[in-house]
């Protein structure tokens, strides 16, 4: 097993499945000379040639709809959204074309596409590179949005997203890309999409998250057991369409839910998960079911003060664990 | 009278094809009014007035092997590449034979994958970047098949539309992108939609040629989009035609279109291809009275037929609502 | 020869009806399939409707001008032979009846409690065991302990110091008529119970339960007070703004009677009994589906003026739902106006922790023996419910006799109303 990090995992998937199949390609700003402006397709240009590594024009819609077209005809297109942030302009084409096309055409067409973007904040992005856009396409059928919290499922995953026959978004925590190293084997492998994962057992309380989240809670945890505070993780990955019988298990073995998300907290994949909890879990409940996120202002703001403030961190999970702990 | 399309190279067998494609899209559409009047379909949005550019396009790309993007009123391009009168009244109808979506989506939204009719939707031009990845594919897999995508002026408007050939022209992809100019997005008339003269010279933005020709000579459609095929495939990269005609039919059965005057309309007619192709096939001696009489009672038996299979053909089980969001 | 039916089309995506404008064939005319035979005029468009069918119009059945709704018959055609092909093919429904769940015999969910069942029991001391759910499984819902606190049929009481035994002894008697009372009947409304009538229904339990209740009824004659009223009300009306009640009267006499009786003016407390200092009169004012229970403060203070102002303002108050906080605390006594409601003799249920509630039934006129002989009197019924854990028939009767003789004095040379 190779130590690597985040976005190495990342490039690794992406050149072991361009050399598997022809089909796949990549496409987006500056993910060709440049290899990316966070370096996800670093060395990919030269091993691959200019239209299996497309520099496009800075234009979203097109990026989203000439990958939609490729998929269509058989292709596998990974499209790169630069950030997160700037997916919008390709909102239709990812909402009212990539989700419904097979839908639409009673299963005659389909998108093996998948669209990568660097989410998050804590990176000094200010309000446009710091935002989790997941929730705008997490009520979406057809879309399946994956977000990877270590070098291990983000490779596992993203090989997975490729060979999918369906449209999938993966959303990669920027902040990760270099923070997060860990064990990833040498062989080819791949996990399950719509598959959320354990990452620590616990018999206190349950924390349920994903992305960089999981490891703030992981860290929070650690110190917790110190204290005799036994906490149990589930990190989602796939947070839409959700793992509910994954959810339901989590939240019934300790009966005290956090849910923590970076996102602003109202309308954020978190409640929707909450709202599972609620409907399938009312007499293994021990507490409220806890919601830890960012606060409802529009993004998160450019001063280190503002941002911390906005930010998760693992005080703030700290804090929140062991305030249900003692409910 | 000269005999403009042995000058282009076709046949007569083709040129009367092409009349025979535009009478059964007419007569279709029509018949899908008369269905929409008598309560019997809830939707018609028409192809009338556009029948010409629809068809003599079609019949100058390679029906065997190049992709097409349709728009809502293509009803003649995808009777071109295959689909049968009694699809279209399937889907007219909704029901689940109807092999663009088995009843899920409104008539005018096709797709047929046998037939490499990508599947299309509402919201408009949309399906302008999807021609530009096939057309990519085709460039990258070194194919020698282009894509062919069409829209209204109105839609041209749109960023999509701006995005694709603007990506189109930067990698000199294989694609030709037709509008079909019939003055009118719903209402507003064309110079209210668009500041330049034309639509073509939008062409010049993206660095490819933009032509404008008659929408409702089909001949002159068909030279136009034959030569922009022969770019495309010789690596020339993408054309922007824009096909001039005129909307004869409201926006769809939901309009009522009292924001022109019928003089207008009626002056238009005057142009209706049906009408003056079939004037130019009897000038070079290809059609008479006889061979049209012959046409016709087909084509109104082909549209009988269909209208009587569909109507009482199938809807989809309820729950049938529920497949296909992802692959099974 | 079969007749088919044309229906009115909906012509647009939100379209619902359409006029007939005007009918392009009569009756006994041939007309072809798809033939136009009216034009319709909708919201969204003008439109020429063709024909269904080939055949012979036998009846216009709307007339021109007049709108129907889609789906409407506007016309009937004679068909030749079987030219009824299009028939809509209509898939056929299965309409399956879901199996109501009439299983009582499954218990699954009886020890189920939810959050919300068990601090109801346990704010109530009830014994969820003993307590019949009604809900799937036999789950006990919220409901069912909301509607055992409000008809009061619990196995347990109030009294936290009633040995559990006593709850056990209970058990099958109290639990079944809660069930029997609680099924609707076809054609029974179900009303839920609000704030306001929560609120009612707790206090009177509490009171009924806690307090033991005995009564009291005097007789009054106010023949002399009647026609004081009489001669001044209009007057009073127009000088005021506001009527000038009897009920200010008897208010006025009763506030007077527990300055000298205070024994009355008082509350249990359970290892004694507080006297209070202020008489404030709780007023019963019923609004709509509501009993409101304002208090006239310093009572004893007031002219019957100032009382009568109170009365009136207070009744505003409670009919506007605009009653404070403020408005409603503090009473210690309750005068109730049930004459208002025609009642000639009613034993009313005590205002918890007063000691006593005095109702002022209807002044009825009477023949009444004076001096020997019939005089036709104005009588009234003065009934008083009392605690008897605090006062006894003694007291009582004396308080009444000091009201009695307070309000049979009144005449015009012994009021003053200012």
């Amino acid at each position: 097993m190779a130590i690597m990090t985040y976005i190495q995992a990342i490039t690794s998937a992406l050149r072991e499945e361009m050399l598997r199949d022809e089909k796949v390609f990549v496409l987006g700003e500056d993910v060709g000379k440049k290899g990316g402006v966070f370096r996800a397709t670093d060395g990919l240009y030269d091993e691959f040639g200019e239209y299996r590594v497309l520099d496009t024009p800075l234009s979203e819609s097109a990026i989203a709809g000439v990958g939609i077209g490729a998929a269509m005809y058989g292709m596998r297109p990974v499209a790169e959204m630069q950030f997160a942030d700037f997916i919008l302009p390709a909102v239709n084409q990812i909402i009212s074309e990539a989700a419904k096309i097979r839908y639409r055409s009673n299963n005659d067409w389909n998108v093996p596409m998948t669209i990568r973007a660097p989410y998050g904040g804590g990176v000094h992005g200010a309000l446009y590179h710091s935002q989790s856009v997941e929730a705008i396409f997490a009520n979406q059928p057809g879309l399946k949005i994956v977000m990877p919290s270590t070098p291990y499922d983000a490779k596992g995953l993203l090989k997975s997203a490729i060979r999918d026959n369906d449209p999938v978004l993966f959303f990669e925590h920027k902040r990760a890309y270099r923070l997060l190293k860990g064990e990833v084997p040498e062989e080819d492998y791949t996990l399950p999409i719509g598959k959320a994962e354990v990452k620590r057992e616990g018999a206190d309380i349950t924390v349920i998250t994903y992305g960089l989240c999981v490891h703030f809670a992981l860290q929070a945890a650690e110190k917790l057991e110190k204290e005799g505070i036994s906490t149990h993780i589930l990190d989602l990955r796939t947070v839409y369409p959700l793992d509910k019988d994954s959810i339901i298990e989590a939240a019934k073995k300790t009966g005290k839910v956090l849910l923590i998300t970076e996102d602003n907290k109202e309308g954020s994949i978190i409640g929707e998960v909450a709202a599972i909890i609620a409907e399938n879990c009312l007499f293994d409940l021990d507490a409220p079911i806890k919601r830890l996120a960012g606060p409802d202002v529009p993004a998160m703001p450019y001063a280190p003060t503002m941002e911390k403030f906005f930010m998760i961190n693992p005080e703030k999970c700290e804090k929140a664990m062991r305030d249900l702990a003692e409910f | 009278m000269k005999n403009r399309h042995e000058m282009l190279g076709m046949t007569d067998e083709q040129v009367l094809s092409i009349y025979e494609m535009m009478l059964l899209a007419r007569r279709l559409d029509e018949r899908m009014w008369l269905l929409n009047r008598s309560g019997k379909i809830p939707f018609v949005i028409s192809c009338q007035g556009q029948e010409a550019a629809q068809v003599g396009a079609s019949f100058a790309l390679n029906r065997e092997i190049d992709y097409i993007a349709p728009y809502y009123r293509d009803l003649g391009v995808v009777l071109s590449f295959g689909m049968t009168a009694k699809e279209l009244m399937l889907s007219a109808f909704a029901k689940a034979e109807d092999p663009n979506s088995g009843g899920r989506q409104m008539p005018g939204h096709f797709g047929q994958k046998k037939n490499r009719i990508l599947t299309g939707s509402s919201p408009v031009t949309t399906q302008v970047p999807h021609a530009v990845g096939v057309a990519l594919a085709s460039k990258m897999e070194n194919k020698n098949f282009v894509s062919f995508v069409t829209l209204g002026e109105g839609s041209s408007n749109q960023g999509d539309f701006h995005e694709g050939l603007n990506f189109a022209g930067v990698h000199k992809l294989p694609v030709i992108t037709m509008v079909e100019n019939n003055k009118y997005a719903i209402s507003v008339p064309m110079e209210k939609q668009i500041a330049s003269e034309n639509v073509s010279i939008r062409a010049s933005s993206y660095g490819m040629p933009g032509v404008t020709v008659d929408g409702n000579d089909p001949l002159a459609v068909y030279e136009a989009v034959k030569q922009a095929r022969n770019r495309a495939v010789n690596g020339e990269g993408p054309t922007l035609i824009e096909a001039v005609s005129y909307r004869l039919t409201a926006h769809s059965s939901d309009d009522d279109d009292k924001y022109r005057e019928k003089d207008e309309v009626n002056e238009a007619k005057k142009q209706d291809a049906i009408v003056t192709f079939a004037d130019y096939l009897r000038d070079v001696n290809v059609l008479n009275e006889e061979i049209i009489e012959s046409i016709n009672q087909k084509i109104m038996e082909i549209v009988n037929e269909a209208t009587d299979y569909a109507e009482s053909a199938a809807y989809a089980d309820p729950e049938h609502a529920l497949r296909y969001v992802y692959e099974e | 020869m079969t007749t088919e039916k044309i229906t009115m089309p909906q012509l647009g995506e939100s379209v619902t009806e359409g006029t007939i404008s005007t009918w392009l064939v009569s009756v006994g005319d041939k007309v072809n399939k798809y033939d136009p035979i009216a034009e319709v005029l909708t919201d969204k468009v003008n439109a020429e409707v063709p024909s269904s069918f080939t055949g012979k119009i036998v009846e216009l059945t709307v007339e021109e001008g007049k709108t129907v709704a889609v789906g409407d018959v506007i016309c009937i055609i004679e068909v030749e032979g079987n030219d009824s092909v299009t028939t809509e093919h209509e898939n056929k429904e299965n309409v399956v009846l879901e199996k109501q769940n009439t299983d009582h015999t499954d218990h699954s969910m009886k020890k189920r409690y939810s959050p919300a069942v068990l601090r109801l029991a346990q704010e109530n001391d009830i014994d969820l065991t003993s307590v019949m759910g009604t809900g799937r499984g036999g789950r006990i819902t919220r409901k069912d302990i909301e509607k055992l606190l409000e008809t009061g049929i619990t196995n347990s009481t109030n009294n936290p110091s009633q040995p559990r035994e006593s709850h056990e002894s209970n058990k099958g008697k109290s639990t079944a008529p809660a069930e029997s009372v609680s099924a609707a009947l076809d054609g029974d409304i179900e009303i839920p119970v609000t704030g306001v009538r929560r609120a009612i229904s707790e206090k009177m339990v509490r009171s009924k339960q806690e307090i033991p209740h005995a009564w009291m009824t005097v007789e009054v004659d106010v023949t002399d007070l009647v026609s004081f009223r009489d001669s001044k009300k209009d007057e009073f009306k127009r000088k005021e703004g506001f009527n000038l009640t009897y009920f200010a009267f008897f208010v006025k006499a009763v506030a007077t009677a527990l300055k000298k009786y205070p024994q009355l003016n008082s509350t249990w407390a359970g290892d004694k009994i507080i006297q209070r200092k202020d008489v404030h009169l709780s007023i019963a004012v019923a609004a709509n589906d509501s009993l409101f229970v304002p208090v006239i403060k310093h009572a004893d203070e007031k002219s019957i003026k100032g009382i009568a102002r109170d009365i009136h303002e207070l009744a505003m108050k409670a009919r506007e739902k605009r009653l404070t906080q403020e408005d409603i605390q503090g009473g210690t006594f309750t005068v109730n106006n049930t004459g208002s409601f025609g009642s000639i003799q009613s034993m009313g249920i005590i205002n918890h922790p007063q000691a006593a509630i005095l109702q002022v039934e209807s002044i009825v006129k009477r023949p009444v023996i004076i001096n020997n002989m019939f005089a036709a009197r104005d009588m009234v019924n003065l009934c008083l419910s009392l605690d008897h854990r605090i006062l006894d028939g003694l007291i009582c009767g004396q308080f009444l006799r000091e009201i009695k003789q307070t309000l049979e004095k009144m005449n015009e040379d012994t009021i003053s109303i200012y």
